[in-house]
């Protein structure tokens, strides 16, 4: 058991395993720096991974397919946008419509599409490719954790750089942390905390879109019910444990990449499967017990006691 | 004189504003403003001074009147508008974000750039650096907002203002939350910001500081323009004689107190805020039956934290507090109320009311448990609707019936509520953190009659005001409140003068040996 958990295959695994948190880690760290909670992330990384299938499919290439899911999951950021900015719906209401629709009409269209309800093994989708970096797989074991990953996933470490500069180096960036954090102050310089909103939502609609094409396109390559899994969930904790910025919410979506991927070995072992996949849930909840703590005590410091 | 000779920058004319609940806020209200002088526009809260600089800044329109810039006929349809033409505004409120660092608050909106997607930091370093040292601002750009003081912050925000081009300032009560020295150094800087060609309005009730810094005065009272005066020939008494339109001392005919048991005891009490300052710092005093207690002091130093406290609010307290001998550190909040303790808080709107719950709903609020008006499973509806009449009648509270909610109604008449709801229950102690405050004069003078007829009844009164008068006439005994401890403390309030007390207030005097804080 220890030895397979020092292997490099484990540490490979939980790259893996992290990529489709990281991708809606990020998704939900924009969203909340912008002063919004996207609960939404569930629903869209659901939708995504089922049109990711049908895009790929239709269009016989994994990379079209992976634009236009990018496409919908901008769409339904858009769309919990108008509902949130315009209509003023709870956010929380309106993104729970959303993972609601996504359960059951992701099951409808793959019904509609595939004829099967369960999964879309009759769709020949496509899949992004395992890429083995040149002279870095030579390395030992280094090699062999960072080469033969998922296009995606150095997508993802790609997309956390690109997101930290976004955030921390533009305009645009500096604009929505100053509409998250007081909206008045950037109103009264002229900022339209309402643009900038609407901005963020849909680029991170955009984002958990992208860990949702991973789940049926890399990390498995079809379509099961209900597949997102709760990754959707996790991601907003892991991004709130981060202090919502790129770089803290990737650490620690690394920790619960390495939770999950700890459960997937772990099937193998004699334990019931059911208490073994709990471990991603059950490290979020001590994550953020542990996270919540810590703040209470910083907080009692600060009072002096 | 024509406009050119006197070189008129701004004038508004007959500006008439009224709101949509009817509220005439300005009626005919006329200013002239000269290029590069501070203009005063003095007032009472409500007189409409907010109202016609928010006409200025473009917040709101004006139903009648028209401005003239720089010799032009125009209209400011947004704040936007209004800095695109010249004219800044510091709000009383600081509009700045916390995380960012001085320089990202002072080009946010305005960014440079490089390489056309990235901000240009090192020139909005550069830019805000010079800018500072221009008009001899001594502030580190690089600091985050939230790690520098009050003053400096407000520097920030005239800084803003300047690098959109200010040439029209208007502050809003910019020494509100300041201390002494800070507000020194401000007016070090506004007459260097004057002699660079700035106008500027300057907002304020302080007669003494207009008299410091302002050349012309515009007063303001009841929505109207009492005229324009220099600043060099008006008395302060001719200036609150116009602004207040009666003699400002008011006195109540009142009997010596007759104090009894401490109620309300502090020890050693020291309080932090949430950022880990000291704000309260190891107080002790006692608050006896029949007797008013007032705290006079600038805002920000340690009332509500105080406050907070003592209500049980704020549970991170170090020291010691009894309530009728009770220690209340572990106490809930209900268990402190229901040793008789009424509170009027500060903020009636964020912990006063339920804005969006009937009138009702909010005067029982804290009495929904009392056997009077609840059964074992449900609320004697009857009986709370007749006494909620009965209070609405007794606190001649202004409103169409008691379903009518609380937020709909004006701001004196919701702390009529709050105070009806307060009283009602027959407290022993009433802590009234300022009672009055933005409420008309026949409320708050209401307020104030109520206040002493608690402290006959032999109630203890602990009274936090920002309105001297209110504190003079109302207090037993008196203290200043400066940095968390009591500066000054006086038992005979007519033996001291306001301009002392204003001098404990800010910290210039300090009493060595103090008498009358504890009397167990």
């Amino acid at each position: 058991m220890l030895e397979s958990l020092l292997s490099p295959e484990f540490f490979n695994a939980i790259l893996r395993a992290t990529t489709p948190i990281l991708f809606a880690a990020l998704a939900s760290s924009v969203a909340s720096k912008a002063g919004i909670t996207n609960m939404a992330l569930e629903g869209i990384m659901l939708f995504s991974a089922l049109f990711g299938v049908i895009f790929s499919a239709m269009t016989g290439n994994f990379f079209t397919g992976l634009l236009l899911t990018m496409v919908i999951g901008g769409l339904i950021g858009w769309f919990l946008a108008f509902f949130v900015l315009n209509l003023k719906t709870d956010e929380i209401l309106a993104a729970v419509a959303i993972n609601l629709i996504a359960t059951g009409g992701t099951v409808l269209l793959m019904l509609a599409v595939s004829g099967d309800r369960g999964s879309s093994t009759s769709i020949a989708s496509f899949s992004a490719p395992r890429i083995v970096i040149p002279l870095i797989d030579k390395i030992p074991f280094l090699g062999e954790i960072i080469s033969g990953q998922n296009l995606m996933t150095y997508l993802a470490i790609l997309a956390v750089i690109i997101m930290h500069l976004f955030m921390y180096k533009t305009p645009l960036g500096l604009k929505i942390r100053a509409v998250g954090e007081n909206k008045n102050a950037a109103e009264s310089v002229g900022i339209s905390s309402r643009k900038i909103q609407y901005i963020a939502l849909i680029l991170s609609g955009v984002l958990a879109s992208m860990g949702g094409f991973f789940m049926s396109g890399g990390y498995m390559n079809m379509f099961t019910k209900d597949m997102s899994a709760g990754r959707g969930y996790i991601a907003l904790a892991a991004s709130a444990m981060g202090g919502n910025t790129p770089i803290g919410a990737s650490l620690v979506s690394l920790l619960f990449g390495a939770a999950q991927a700890l459960a997937n070995m772990m099937q193998l072992t004699d334990i019931p499967h059911e208490l073994i996949q709990m471990i991603p849930y059950l490290t979020t909840l001590i994550g953020l017990g542990v996270y919540s703590y810590s703040n209470m005590k910083r907080r009692q410091k600060l009072a002096g006691k | 004189m024509t406009c050119l000779e006197k070189n008129i920058i701004l004038q508004m004319n007959h500006i008439m504003k009224i709101y949509s609940n009817g509220v005439v806020a300005n009626e005919d209200v006329s200013i002239e403003l000269e290029k590069g002088e501070i203009h005063a526009l003095l007032g009472e809260n409500g007189a409409g001074k907010s109202t016609l600089m928010k006409v200025l800044f473009g917040i709101e329109s004006p139903d009648e009147g028209q401005i003239v810039l720089n010799g032009q006929e125009t209209t400011i349809k947004s704040p936007q508008d209004a800095i695109s033409k010249g004219i800044g505004m510091v709000h009383q409120h600081f509009m700045l974000v916390p995380s960012l660092t001085v320089a990202e608050n002072i080009i946010l909106g305005v960014e440079p750039k490089k390489k056309g997607v990235f901000i240009d930091m090192d020139k909005a370093v550069f830019a805000a650096e010079e800018i500072a040292k221009k008009y001899n601002f001594d502030i580190d750009v690089k600091e985050k907002v939230e790690e520098i003081p009050v003053g400096i912050k407000q520097k920030v925000e005239i800084l803003k203002a300047l690098y959109r081009g200010a040439d029209i300032l208007i502050l809003d009560e910019p020494t509100a939350v300041l201390t002494p020295q800070e507000t020194d150094e401000l007016f070090v800087q506004l007459k260097k910001l004057k002699d660079n060609g700035h106008t500027i309005i300057f907002i304020s009730h302080k007669l003494d500081e207009i008299k410091k810094i302002c050349d012309r005065a515009t007063i303001m009272r009841s929505g109207k323009s009492m005229g324009t005066y220099e600043v060099k020939d008006i008395t302060t008494e001719d200036m609150s004689r116009l602004m207040v339109g009666r003699d400002v001392i008011l006195t109540f005919e009142k009997e010596p107190a007759k104090p009894s048991k401490v109620l309300l005891k502090v020890r050693n009490l020291s309080v932090n805020n949430g950022q880990g300052v000291l704000k309260v710092d190891d107080l002790s005093f006692d608050l006896r039956g029949g007797e008013i207690l007032g705290i006079a002091g600038v805002e920000g130093n340690g009332q509500t934290e105080l406050i907070d406290s003592l209500t049980g609010l704020n549970k991170s307290y170090r020291g010691k507090i009894y309530i009728k001998d009770t220690d209340i550190e572990k106490s809930s909040i209900k268990g402190i109320r229901d040793l008789k303790l009424g509170h009027i808080p500060e903020d009636r709107m964020t912990s006063g009311c339920a804005g969006n719950l009937g009138i009702l709903e909010n005067l029982f609020s804290n009495q929904y448990n009392d056997p009077e008006y609840s059964g074992k499973m449900l609320l004697k509806t009857k009986r709370i609707q007749e006494r909620s009449n009965e209070l609405i009648k007794e606190y001649l509270v202004k409103c169409k019936s008691f379903r009518q909610n609380v937020g709909m109604l004006s701001g004196g008449n919701i702390q009529k509520v709050i105070v009806a709801r307060e009283f009602s229950t027959s407290p022993d102690i009433i802590i009234a953190n300022q009672p009055t405050r933005g409420v008309d004069v026949g409320a708050a003078e209401f307020i104030r009659r109520r206040l002493l007829e608690f402290r006959d009844a032999g109630c203890a009164v602990l009274l936090i005001s920002a309105d001297l008068n209110e504190v003079f006439s109302l207090s037993d005994r008196l203290a200043a409140m400066y940095k968390g401890k009591f500066a000054g403390m006086f038992t005979d309030v007519s033996a001291v003068t306001e301009e002392e007390l204003g001098q404990y207030m800010l910290g210039l005097k300090h009493q060595e040996e103090q008498e009358g804080m504890i009397y167990e």
